[in-house]
């Protein structure tokens, strides 16, 4: 299984799993992103900084934390 | 008739605010600014209205202590009628909060704010059709440009009388039932005691919503019912049921979506090449360190430029006053106090607080501020917190107070009292024109520079030091990054000024008050007693002793230490008095300790007076050390080592 940390910029991926608990669902669904939701990857950083994406239009930063544990599918 | 705005961060909701009511609400292009909510009567077409702008929120779960506030005053009925300010560009993910705020029944008008953006991304929307569906009238706007504010408020003006309350699209058949299933056991008196709309209890309770979980503990038969449904749900859809009606919200909002807009191609802007530079992994730090560097020199220039004239002329107005009135008389003393006061804010903080202020407004309207938080995110976690804090840090810049408002768009409380601490030693705009007027006037820009990073070394070590005694636990960053936009120069002036106004019309009077009274101290030869019970910091610090009751006085604001300075020394030429090194010295402890008066009460409030009692007295303790070992440090220097 890949999470969204490991992916490439450019890519686009479905959100399959979000693991942790409901603070960390909400959190995400409150800036849209669900389960099924397709994102585009836009930006890595480097020295384990955040990572941009792009999920309904709009551009959200996502912590190291975080981003390495939802678990994505590449389209 | 009291309307509130309501939306998510970064919608527009002050912006519209400000347009309506005067510039009266800080606008940043940042998730989030609006802290606390502002309050403005507005005469419109005859009527007068009051408008309340509101934090803004993504949605009506209560994640940080402003999505609480918010959602408090809309359940609190003091307002008669919401306008859900909307950006049209991110219309679908919108939506999810659109209807959750419907559950609040309330009358309501959806504002279409930002409609020129959501053309440029290709997303062309019928408002007609999403009012049909949604029952409530939709209004579409370009704040920033004033367009259709008129037509907004007609709007509400008749949604209220008529009463318009509209009805989101419901959930599947399924989770509708057992939705309002659960809603046959939520009694009467339970609503009246929680002061709820059932609609929206019995769909909070069904997902389990914290705040209101702990609400109905008093009722445990009601407990045991909510716990069972929610079971149900997980059992029945394989899933917790708080992703259930999540999902279902989610599904709504992008039938409606699909229903009431197209999208179409974006036009590819300007904005994405500039983005690509400034986010970049390498080349975004070097502009961001060109940003930093370019701040700094062209408030430094432009206000050195200002500030040497005005200074000269001032110096012989005060020299011929004394030679009129006479050396020791009252009058003089009085008439030096007043003039020194006035001298102070014109000659030496104004220069510097006007480009910096003017500067700090445009990097916040294009939207540059969350970006530095998303570069900084990484060395943030260096020091226990993350990307998030840059926003107080750099409000920290212009005053303590906003910045240490702003922390409470941060999620726990270890993040807010960690960030709050560290952002009083953030040199504040009172502080930066004693750097200036101080240090980089008499010593030379690279001292003052040096002063910046060492403040940053400083601040990054208490960091550290905090961290080890109470280790991270957040979620980490997520943060939506909004569109670059060109800067408004109405908005950038109007804000500029905002905060000048504060300065001429609150700091300013306070700081002559402080003068005179320090003139007439200086006349009953009262100074003299304080400057001795001052006498073992000074003199451990190896400072002139009449600086004692500058030290004194910079706790009401930080200016007046060296506004005082001045009357003091009885020059304005500092250098004639006190070695560089003493003015380097005194600058660092003025930088580090003590925070102001406005600044102790805001965090008394925010964070208890047991920690704000705890940030200001380890920031004394840090200025004592730090400017003691620039005392040795210069010393040893100057011995050759």
């Amino acid at each position: 299984m890949r999470v969204l940390s490991d992916m490439d910029e450019g890519k686009r991926v479905r959100v399959l799993e979000i693991p942790g608990g409901k603070g960390a669902r909400q959190h995400l669904s409150a800036y849209g992103i669900h389960l099924g939701d397709i994102l585009l990857i836009k930006r890595q950083s480097a020295w384990g900084g955040p990572i941009l994406i792009e999920v309904h239009g709009s551009e959200v930063a996502l912590g190291r934390g975080i981003a390495s544990r939802v678990q994505v599918e590449e389209l | 008739m009291r309307i509130a705005l309501a939306g998510q961060p970064n919608c527009g909701k002050s912006t519209i605010f400000n347009a309506l009511a005067g510039y009266k609400a800080v606008t940043a292009n940042f998730p989030g600014k609006t802290v606390q909510y502002t309050l403005s009567s507005v005469t419109f077409g005859g009527n007068t209205f009051e408008i309340v702008d509101l934090p803004g929120i993504y949605s009506l779960t209560s994640m940080d202590l402003a999505e609480f506030e918010a959602r408090k005053y809309i359940l609190s009925g003091k307002a008669d009628i919401v306008i859900n300010v909307v950006d049209a560009s991110l219309l679908s993910r919108s939506l999810e909060f659109t209807i959750q705020l419907m559950d609040m029944d309330i009358p309501m008008v959806l504002c279409l704010n930002m409609m020129d953006e959501a053309r440029r991304k290709g997303i062309n929307i019928n408002a007609e059709k999403l009012s049909e569906i949604l029952g409530i009238p939709v209004v579409e706007t370009i704040a920033v440009k004033g367009q259709g504010l008129g037509a907004l408020f007609s709007a509400v003006r008749s949604a209220f009388d008529k009463n318009v309350r509209g009805k989101a699209p419901s959930f599947h058949k399924d989770v509708e039932e057992t939705i309002a299933k659960l809603s046959g056991f939520i009694s009467e008196e339970v609503l009246r005691e929680l002061r709820v709309p059932g609609r929206l209890l019995s769909k909070k309770l069904a997902e389990g919503d914290d705040f209101f979980m702990k609400e109905i503990e008093r009722f445990p038969h009601l407990l045991n019912v909510v716990r069972n449904y929610q079971a149900y749900i997980e059992k029945t859809h394989g899933r917790p049921s708080d992703m259930v009606i999540s999902s279902e919200r989610h599904a709504i909002a992008m039938n409606i979506f699909e229903e009431a807009a197209t999208v179409g191609r974006p036009i590819k802007t300007f904005h994405d090449r500039i983005d690509k530079l400034i986010m970049h992994r390498v080349l975004g730090y070097i502009f961001l360190i060109l940003v930093l560097l370019g701040f700094f020199s062209i408030v430094f220039e432009a206000g050195k430029a200002i500030e040497e004239p005005i200074i000269a002329i001032l110096e012989r107005l005060m020299k011929s006053i004394v030679e009129t009135m006479g050396e020791e008389t009252l009058i003089s003393f009085f008439a030096k106090g007043i003039i020194e006061g006035l001298a102070g804010g014109i000659g030496i903080v104004l220069p510097y607080l006007f480009p910096f202020l003017l500067g700090m407004a445009v990097l916040e309207d294009v939207g540059y501020l969350p970006r530095m938080a998303f570069l900084m995110d990484a060395f943030m976690h260096k020091i226990g917190l993350h990307g998030k804090s840059v926003l107080p840090f750099v409000l920290g810049y212009g005053c303590t107070v906003p910045a240490i408002m702003a922390t409470r768009i941060l999620e726990t409380p270890r993040d807010r009292f960690i960030t709050a601490f560290l952002a009083t030693m953030v040199p504040c705009a009172a502080r930066t024109t004693i750097i200036y007027g101080l240090v980089a006037y008499y010593i030379g820009p690279w001292a003052a520079l040096f002063i910046y990073v060492l403040n940053l070394f400083v601040i990054a070590l208490t960091g550290k030091i905090l961290t080890h005694f109470m280790p991270e636990v957040t979620p980490g960053l997520i943060l939506e990054i909004p569109s670059l936009k060109m800067p408004s120069i109405n908005v950038v002036l109007a804000k500029t000024w905002l905060r000048l106004k504060e300065f001429m019309f609150i700091a300013w009077p306070l700081l002559i008050i402080g003068s005179t009274v320090l003139s007439f101290l200086e006349y009953t030869k009262g100074d003299i007693l304080i400057n001795s019970i001052m006498l073992p910091l000074t003199y451990v610090l190896g400072l002139p002793a009449s600086v004692g009751t500058t030290l004194i006085f910079g706790i009401l604001r930080k200016e007046l230490s060296m506004i005082m300075l001045f009357q003091a020394l009885g020059t304005m030429d500092v250098s004639s008095v006190m070695s560089r090194e003493q003015i380097m010295i005194f600058t660092l402890f003025v930088l580090f300790y003590v925070p102001c008066v406005a600044t102790i009460a805001v965090l008394g409030k925010e964070l208890g007076w047991k920690k704000m009692s705890m940030v200001s007295l380890a920031t004394l303790i840090v200025a004592c050390l730090i400017a003691l070992a620039a005392r040795v440090f210069m010393a040893a220097i100057r011995n050759g080592l």
